[in-house]
């Protein structure tokens, strides 16, 4: 409003355009008005944009974390780190250098996510545009040059909060809170295709279920959408109360597992078709889990990792009470089920900030948890079913300069 | 018009009735738009009321039913000019001769004719409708001598007919120039209302933009030379023109707020009108059909996917055909059931077999290609002797080409070496898609001519020299120094020779997927037999796109264009199928993981698979 700001102040300095000030003034009084009714219907559109990220980003604490963003790489023993100042470390399993990813774009990053299916490309969710990384594993470079990265830009889509690639690899989904529209990305042709649907103000959440056939569109209201990705329709599910925070898919892409803000449940979805051709339809919710007590808000997404586990970190706000990592099983057949199995403690102030398990640990699973003292720490889980005995313990850690195992304390029983 | 395309089953069943379909939902928007236009053109801010009341009552006048009807038979020779002219493989000139020598082509000059007539019409509608001081070419005057009231020339009428006329070519030109006529298939799959939805807001803005680049070039194409039409009309027809009223070829006369926002929004109705039917056209077209795998009845199997796969003469249903294969390949587990299904009596996997074959003996195209284009560049790169002239197979095939061009420009006195610029379907402007489609056999595919176009450009010159005396070399250097500069469009030949791959990476995705789902969908093990030899298939070809990607020019991106209703999607076709590739074979790396060690495959190749496996590529 600066413009009318200025028509305004300069008419009142004596000018006598009455005519000019009286409309510029209702001008401005209508935008003003028009804005604020936007502001008030969708909140989150007042925020500035380095707010939003922190808003709506996985990572808790965005703002003043030392990390900003985790990504295991889906198929080998590779991840990357997005750090404070903006720049992407990717550490690999054996101690070859560690390539340091800057490019003038790259600010404010808010999601990372590895290209299924192939080796060397990692998506960058930036405040200004999407980032694609080829990094070539057989590379000794340190630092790959910014021609190495292509920027994908769409006027009006940014910041940019989450992105999700298809499982095949050949698509690329990218959500803004500003954007009513998720743009669909054929990376390699530079091109997108938005979907728009007007409907809660924005998108804020995309996760990808992991056969491929279903995704899920979180929006900054009590909404969100379950597209099918066939013919790109969409479901409606408006939630009960607050907007979606996080969400995980089951292996076989046939639950789905949410949290919302402000409740202490889980609300699962269970499509009953697990191949997605011929029916759109769903059942409804089928099952919520009460927490305990001093689990005060959900905050990181429960995580499948092979089929048996789901893990979900509770923020304490009581006092004496250290943030915790509740461990679940789950079992999909004959119904879906969340049995409680333990609990993931930090060092004595340190919180979990984001967690992801390793896609394809061999041994059973391996959880990775970002802390809020900018530690990474590997917690494996071995069940005894695949041959190993059950350890309690962390036994390895794959980055060794930022991990430090021995520190944690895991109180969690032995898996079966 | 359509005799003869109507040989095949495809075109008469389904394509025909997709674009009459897309032409009758272009007809029945035209009255939205019509009624926007209006609303729009008679738009004043102070009188709503009257604005209102008198927009209705125009928009039931007879003059305004009849300018519909116009308007109708305008779309559809429209929607009938993308039926004719759409492609599925864009044309690339290589030069810019080339790309002269294609505005320049008859065919294209009957084309601009047409839009130009057409953009007239449709701007007499709209002056028809604006009414007022537009509506008629001759108004009554008085003559400022004598007092007597004569018929004078109406110039706003006639700038606002001159401005459709621009336009119309404008979109003819700009068609070519940017390949408007190029139909794109999107990466995902809607249905058409939502498509259309997602579409309409960018055709609104192309319009819009378009429009006022135009309305801005036609004014100061206007202000030199608007004279010339005014004297010729008036003096044809006998009209006065009126020396009381400001000229519009004159600053001040040009500075008229509302003839501007007249003309711009005139201008945006055409466009939209054209563009629109374009989107429609482009919508239906490339919607999904669904071939059957198999069919009970013999007299279906022509229209089965195996037999449609092999079928080489109509372009748009092997696009068709190849984009239904990479669908059912992911979505539908009981088609892939049918592929890998054998056959009833005799047990043989027919449909495997003809799906495989077809998808790989595309690809293996595709690899000879990359390396005759390889070598062509290869042998350029060295420095030639003179007595290369003597052998140039190509120059057998004249056309398309700069040198053809530039030998006819300058022929005649060398007729034996210089090839004639024979204007028939062969032609630059007629893509390889009508020229299959026509039934003829084409002499050769799309790519060819941009292999042969740096040959013959570095050739001609030598051919000058060799035979001719000293003045016809100097005539030459100096026409060769005005062309040679920027003779070759950079990147050109690389998008030419991927012009088409929007089959090939389906065809890599349809094979990636059905491999992919054999490991667990397979009972008979039909696709375990063919493995080795997709295997190979794939990792030539990923030698031959690698090899390819280190030539110069080939691995810098296009400028992104701003928004424009030419589809640039062919420009980044080369990368889209590079990452199709390695995507495809990490799909059956990954899938069959160590059980690939017992695949029968050489050395070399399995060493490169190993890459894969690893996830070092």
């Amino acid at each position: 409003y600066g413009l009318l700001d200025e028509i305004t102040n300069s008419a009142e300095e004596g000018m006598s355009l009455t005519h000019c000030n009286h409309a510029a003034f209702a001008v401005r009084r209508f935008s003003l008005w028009a804005s604020s009714f936007h502001g008030s219907l969708f909140p989150h559109l007042t925020l500035s944009s380095d707010e939003m990220v922190a808003e709506f980003s996985q990572m808790l604490d965005w703002s003043d974390s030392a990390l900003r963003s985790f990504a295991w790489h889906p198929h080998t023993d590779k991840f990357a780190v997005a750090l404070l100042d903006d720049s992407i470390k990717i550490y690999k399993s054996n101690s070859s250098p560690t390539p340091t990813l800057k490019h003038r774009c790259q600010r404010s990053v808010c999601a990372l996510q590895w290209k299924p299916l192939c080796g060397s490309a990692l998506a960058v969710a930036c405040q200004s545009c999407l980032l694609i990384w080829h990094v070539d594993p057989a590379s000794l470079s340190t630092r790959p040059s910014s021609g190495c990265a292509q920027v994908l830009s769409h006027p009006g889509h940014s910041p940019i909060t989450s992105i999700a690639w298809s499982p095949t690899g050949s698509l690329l989904v990218s959500a803004s809170p500003v954007d009513t529209s998720m743009m669909v990305w054929d990376v390699a042709a530079e091109s997108a295709v938005p979907l728009q649907r007007v409907g809660g103000g924005g998108v804020t959440y995309l996760s990808w279920s992991p056969d491929g056939s279903r995704l899920l569109a979180a929006t900054p209201s009590a909404l969100f959408r379950v597209w099918e990705t066939r013919m790109w329709t969409c479901e409606r599910w408006p939630c009960l109360k607050g907007s979606c925070q996080s969400a995980c898919w089951s292996p076989d892409g046939g639950c789905l597992l949410l949290s919302m803000q402000g409740e202490r449940v889980i609300y699962a979805l269970t499509f009953s078709d697990l191949t997605g051709i011929n029916n759109t339809y769903s059942s409804p919710v089928t099952a919520f889990f009460l927490m305990k007590n001093h689990l005060k808000q959900l905050f990181c997404p429960p995580f499948f990792s092979g089929s048996s586990f789901v893990l979900r970190a509770g923020d304490s706000q009581a006092d004496n009470h250290p943030s915790v990592i509740a461990v679940f099983k789950t079992r999909s057949s004959p119904v879906f089920e969340l049995l409680p199995c333990g609990f993931v403690m930090g060092e004595a102030g340190a919180e979990p900030r984001f967690m992801q398990f390793h896609p394809h640990f061999q041994h059973g699973a391996l959880l990775t948890v970002c802390w809020s003292d900018g530690r990474i720490s590997h917690v494996p889980f071995y069940f005894s079913s695949a041959g190993l005995l059950g350890g309690d313990s962390p036994q390895q850690a794959l980055a060794s300069n930022t991990t430090n195992p021995s520190s944690n304390k895991l109180y969690t029983e032995q898996i079966s | 018009m359509f005799s003869l395309k109507q040989n095949c089953w495809f075109i008469r069943k389904v394509v025909i009735w997709r674009a009459v379909a897309s032409i009758a939902w272009s007809v029945l928007l035209l009255p939205v738009t019509s009624a926007v236009f209006v609303l729009l053109s008679r738009f004043s801010l102070f009188h709503p009321i009257q604005w209102i009341s008198e927009c209705t009552s125009l928009l039931t006048a007879s003059s305004t039913i009849f300018s519909l009807v116009v308007l109708c038979g305008v779309v559809l020779i429209t929607g009938l000019f993308n039926l004719e002219f759409y492609t599925l493989v864009p044309s690339i000139p290589c030069s810019r001769m080339a790309l002269l020598g294609t505005v320049l082509h008859p065919r294209q000059c009957v084309h601009s004719l047409v839009y130009c007539t057409m953009g007239m019409l449709v701007m007499w509608c709209a002056s028809v409708t604006i009414g007022g001081r537009y509506s008629t070419l001759g108004i009554p005057c008085k003559q400022s001598e004598s007092g007597e009231v004569v018929t004078c020339l109406n110039e706003y009428h006639l700038f606002l007919l001159l401005a459709g006329a621009f336009m119309g070519y404008s979109h003819s030109f700009l068609g070519v120039v940017k390949n408007m006529y190029y139909v794109s298939f999107q990466p995902i799959q809607q249905y058409k209302y939502p498509r259309f939805k997602g579409c309409l807001p960018m055709v609104v803005k192309c319009s819009v933009i378009q429009s006022l680049y135009s309305a801005r070039n036609f004014a100061a194409l206007y202000f030199f030379f608007g004279y010339v039409p005014k004297t010729w009309i008036s003096s044809t027809l006998h009209l006065q023109i009126d020396s009381s009223l400001q000229p519009l070829d004159s600053l001040t006369g040009l500075l008229d707020f509302s003839l501007l926002y007249h003309l711009s929004i005139s201008g945006t109705f055409l466009y939209f009108t054209w563009y629109l039917t374009v989107l429609l056209f482009r919508i239906y077209v490339t919607e999904a059909y669904s071939f059957p795998v198999q069919s009970t009845f013999t007299e279906d199997a022509e229209q089965c996917l195996p037999k449609v796969l092999a079928e080489t003469n109509t372009l748009v249903m092997k696009f068709l055909a190849l984009q239904d294969l990479a669908l059912l390949s992911q979505h539908s587990l009981s088609r892939r059931l049918e592929v890998f299904s054998l056959s009833q009596p005799g047990g043989h996997p027919h449909n495997w077999n003809a799906i495989s074959r077809e998808c790989m003996s595309l690809l293996s195209e595709l690899t000879q290609r990359l390396l005759a284009h390889q070598d062509a560049v290869a042998s350029n790169g060295r420095v030639k002797s003179q007595s290369d002239v003597s052998e140039t197979p190509r120059l057998s095939v004249p056309l398309r080409t700069p040198g053809s061009v530039f030998t006819s420009s300058v022929g005649g006195m060398h007729s034996a070496l210089t090839a004639p610029f024979t204007p028939d379907v062969d032609s630059p402007f007629s893509s390889p898609a009508i020229r299959r489609l026509v039934g003829q056999q084409e002499p050769r595919s799309p790519w060819f001519g941009t292999v042969q176009s740096p040959h013959i450009m570095r050739r001609g010159p030598k051919l000058w020299s060799a035979s001719t005396g000293e003045t016809a070399r100097l005539k030459l250097s100096y026409l060769h120094k005005i062309f040679s500069s920027n003779v070759q469009l950079p990147e050109a030949s690389s998008q030419a020779l991927f012009a088409d791959s929007q089959a090939h990476i389906w065809a890599l995705q349809g094979l990636s997927h059905l491999v992919a789902a054999s490991f667990s969908e397979d009972q008979f093990g039909v696709v375990q037999t063919t493995l080795p030899s997709i295997l190979s298939c794939l990792v030539v070809l990923l030698e031959a796109v690698d090899r390819h990607f280190k030539l110069p020019h080939a691995s810098s991106k296009p400028v992104r264009t701003v928004c424009s209703m030419g589809d640039s999607t062919y420009k980044t076709l080369r990368f889209a199928l590079r990452a199709a590739l390695k995507t495809a074979i990490y799909k059956i790396t990954t899938t069959f993981g160590e059980h690939l060690n017992a695949v029968n495959i050489s050395t070399e190749h399995r060493k490169r698979l190993q890459q894969f496996l690893e996830f070092k590529e």
